[in-house]
């Protein structure tokens, strides 16, 4: 008796889920690919979890909040691994609506990926579109900001050397009428060299150097 | 017997004020190499190179090198170290009849030879004011200085976005609904997406302009005044800037060698880009395009090189500076196809490493098999083990075909390499916002360094001219033509502006580039005279020019510049003109569609074309005009009585 009806029911879980059931789902875990080294091997403890996870998402839907883990049917399980789930009622005579199903997952797919440390590519929900992270524009863009800063910094440059160019010219201006005035004055200017001042010979009618004795003391005197 | 006058006559060059000159030799040195070493020796040279074979396009172009390339700057740099005048005035001086050309790029007369310049007084007296011959140079000069800025801008704009982590050219952005992906983005490719439609934002047509973009424009002022703070007192400023902007370029390209060489896959397309294939060499398309891109590469005719060596000293050696300039910018060429080829070595293997990961996750999906047991080395295997059990399963997953080959093949030249080829390459590099600073910094210096020679060649000539009173501060005179530059250049900052952009490098260009040189080339070797230039370098470096000069000026240099323009205008004349638009409804998008140009645009494109080159025919005419008057003036004037009888 209790062997016709654990058979009964196995036979009926079979009905409620197969590949491409009503209402069934199929998932796909690349554990390996997200996790490298560290990566767990997937068995019935897992699966336990897995249908935990779901049955978490339906009773956080309105009017399922007796969703238990045994409603949540896993079948086919392969070494890929995937595998197909239905969600079924209280009554384990149907299966939940697809539609339903499909809100609850996608309201709680951050804990169910966090669960596994999987994330929206690693633990597809075939037929379950994820929803897109918004876009974190910044509000100011990045290159408008250092583009004011090299405009600012060229802009300066150029002031700074138009700036200089008029004093250098103002100054070379200046300049000739200087050198005109020293033209004329040049037999009163003294050039300096090595600290010496050196008088042109030519503007002087000679110079006596007081190191030679003069005429007068040639002779010393008694 | 010229060197004995002493001291160049015409050295005080045009204004009378002391003319410029260089603070050593370094600086011209540098700066030549700059103008010459462009953004074609990252792009176009590695492309060609790909194309034609690998190593074995080194044959055609080493030789267009020797016999074409170095000729023809050796009399650019002779030409202007002697005259010390800007193209316009180089150009004057070999031959008022030739004015045209040197108005493009205007030869001065040659003070030297008392004889010519006489001859050359007598025959147009009241000449001192515009020289007629600088106007073609002149012109190509500062329509290649708009769409080259044009290039710069692009590369600004992405230097400035490769702040920040993650790139912005790596992902697609959301759709307005948030629900998916933008369409655009996903049929094609997020570069090509960020290329087309973020930083161009592109029309579909040539004839449907759209509107100024203002990110474009913003970045295109950026650039022009980027520009005009290095060119604002002529060397003395680009004689500063020289030093970074030449040097900077050879650094990155090192540091890019180096982590090139030691990515994955680098070794493996350096080896399949460089193994030489000659039975490439037999079509004439390869020593075509050769002589051509020696031609380009080295920047001849603008008259930038003519301006840079008049502010030589008069006793320079010309050429050694003309050989060794030449090799060091094909030597780049070389080192920077290196480089590229490294990188694009390292793309191809990881794309070809993703193309095989798709197909083995296809595999794993649809026969269940664990995750991860398929590595790439076992796909092969694993895939004919599959084919002989299962064929109907295998054959309806579609899975591409994954050649390495087949990737390294993907070439392409110009924008298409820089920021949609190499940009994608970068994203997969680790510490990917820092390589493309980098990159987008070497590029920007390289077109930088070379718009100071197109800016000088603008320049100089209207110097020495006299077009500008001496009273005009230079740094006047610069921000005008910057000011005049960056106006007319907002045209391609519209959505339709890189369609222009290509008609300008393709067309307009090329074509005015050929002729001014021919008539270069030809102007020196028969109207000046091998002879009377030979003695002007002997003056100049103290050596006859060689056998190998005399025959290439004379004959081969011509010849080869003939050919190759007949050549370059039977093609354009025989493929259709047309260009391939960015259309997003496009049935095979995202390939890009063929389309012809209209009417009116090739119109244009004749006119942009011929303008430059109108200058020659259209001042040699005026000359000839000006001759007969003047014959018949000095007629009327040697027998007044005559006149009545009509003798005269």
């Amino acid at each position: 008796m209790l062997c016709l009806l654990f058979f009964l029911v196995t036979a009926i879980h079979a009905e409620l889920c197969h590949p491409d059931a009503e209402n069934a789902f199929k998932v796909r875990l690349s554990i390996r690919s997200a996790l490298g080294d560290k990566a767990y091997a997937w068995d019935t403890n897992e699966e336990y979890l897995f249908k935990a996870m779901v049955a978490f998402s339906m009773r956080k839907v309105p009017n399922r909040e007796t969703t238990e883990i045994s409603h949540v049917l896993v079948c086919n399980v392969t070494q890929r691994v995937s595998f197909w789930f239905v969600v079924t009622d209280p009554s384990k005579n149907h299966t939940l609506p697809a539609v339903e199903v499909q809100s609850a997952i996608r309201m709680s797919r951050n804990r169910i990926n966090s669960a596994f440390f999987l994330n929206d590519q690693t633990l597809e929900f075939l037929k379950i579109p994820s929803t897109l992270a918004p876009p974190t524009d910044p509000s100011v863009p990045i290159w408008i900001i250092i583009f004011g800063v090299i405009f600012c910094i060229v802009i300066v440059a150029v002031m700074l050397l138009i700036l200089s160019g008029i004093r250098q010219r103002r100054r070379m201006s200046k300049g000739p009428t200087e050198v005109d005035d020293t033209e004329e004055k040049c037999e009163n200017t003294i050039t300096i060299e090595n600290g010496i001042p050196c008088d042109p010979l030519d503007t002087k009618g000679g110079r006596i150097n007081d190191a030679f004795l003069t005429e007068d003391e040639r002779l010393t005197p008694l | 017997m010229a060197c004995a006058q002493g001291p160049d006559p015409l050295g005080a060059g045009g204004g009378g004020e002391r003319r410029p000159r260089w603070d050593n030799r370094l600086q011209y040195l540098l700066s030549c190499i700059g103008f010459a070493v462009g953004l074609g020796n990252i792009w176009r040279f590695p492309y060609l190179c790909q194309t034609y074979g690998g190593g074995a396009f080194l044959i055609p172009y080493l030789i267009a090198l020797v016999l074409e390339g170095i000729p023809l700057f050796h009399i650019e740099l002779a030409i202007g170290q002697r005259l010390r005048r800007g193209s316009v005035g180089v150009w004057k001086a070999v031959s008022p009849y030739l004015g045209g050309v040197g108005q493009a790029g205007t030869w001065v007369l040659c003070g030297v030879n008392p004889a010519s310049s006489r001859r050359w007084r007598q025959a147009v007296p009241g000449h001192s004011g515009v020289c007629p011959t600088g106007l073609g140079c002149l012109t190509v000069s500062f329509l290649v200085s708009l769409y080259y800025n044009t290039v710069l801008t692009w590369v600004l704009w992405y230097f400035l976005n490769s702040f920040q982590s993650p790139l912005p050219w790596g992902s697609c952005p959301l759709d307005l609904n948030r629900t998916g992906l933008e369409a655009e983005c996903q049929a094609s490719s997020p570069v090509s997406y960020f290329w087309y439609r973020q930083t161009l934002n592109i029309t579909a047509d040539i004839s449907d302009s759209g509107s100024v973009q203002g990110r474009l424009l913003a970045c295109l002022a950026a650039a022009w005044a980027i520009v005009y703070l290095c060119v604002i007192r002529g060397i003395e400023s680009t004689g500063k800037a020289i030093y970074f902007t030449a040097l900077f370029p050879y650094l990155v390209l090192t540091v890019f060698l180096i982590r090139g060489l030691t990515l994955p896959g680098a070794v493996r397309g350096l080896t399949y880009l460089f193994t030489p294939d000659v039975q490439v060499l037999r079509s004439p398309r390869v020593w075509l395009d050769a002589a051509t891109q020696i031609f380009f590469s080295l920047s001849l005719a603008f008259g930038g090189h003519i301006a840079f060596a008049s502010y030589n000293p008069p006793r320079n050696n010309c050429e050694k500076d003309a050989v060794t300039i030449a090799l060091v910018n094909s030597m780049t060429s070389l080192y920077a196809s290196i480089a590229m080829f490294s990188v694009l070595g390292f793309k191809a293997a990881n794309d070809h490493g993703r193309c095989l990961d798709r197909n083995i996750l296809q595999l794993i999906n649809a026969f269940d098999l664990p995750d991860q047991s398929v590595s790439r080395d076992d796909y092969a295997a694993v895939l004919t083990h599959l084919n002989a059990t299962q064929p109907d399963r295998v054959a309806r997953l579609c899975l591409e075909t994954c050649r390495l080959e087949d990737f390294l093949d993907k070439s392409a030249s110009g924008t298409g390499l820089a920021f949609i080829i190499f940009t994608e390459a970068i994203l997969h590099m680790p510490g990917a916002p820092g390589w493309a600073v980098l990159f987008f910094g070497m590029l920007f210096t390289l077109g930088l360094s070379s718009m100071f020679g197109n800016m000088e060649s603008i320049i100089t000539p209207l110097l020495d001219v006299g077009l500008v009173h001496r009273s005009v501060p230079k740094e006047v005179l610069s921000g005008l033509v910057c000011l005049v530059c960056f106006l007319s250049a907002t045209c391609f900052t519209l959505q339709s502006g890189n369609y222009w952009l290509e008609i300008f490098d393709n067309y307009v260009a090329p074509l005015d580039l050929m002729v001014l040189a021919f008539f270069e080339v030809v102007g020196v070797a028969y109207v000046y005279g091998v002879q009377r230039f030979g003695d002007d370098i002997e003056c100049m470096t103290g050596r006859r020019p060689g056998l190998y000069w005399r025959v290439t000026w004379r004959v081969v240099s011509p010849l080869l510049l003939l050919t190759i323009f007949v050549a370059y205008v039977a093609v354009l004349a025989w493929t259709p003109l047309s260009y391939r638009a960015w259309d997003a409804q496009y049935v095979r998008f995202p390939l890009r569609q063929e389309k012809s140009y209209p009417g009116w645009v090739q119109a244009t494109c004749v006119l942009l074309c011929f303008l430059p080159t109108l200058w020659v025919p259209a001042v040699a005419l005026v000359q000839l005009l000006a001759e007969c008057r003047r014959r018949k003036d000095g007629w009327q004037a040697r027998c007044p009585k005559l006149q009545g009888r009509g003798a005269c």
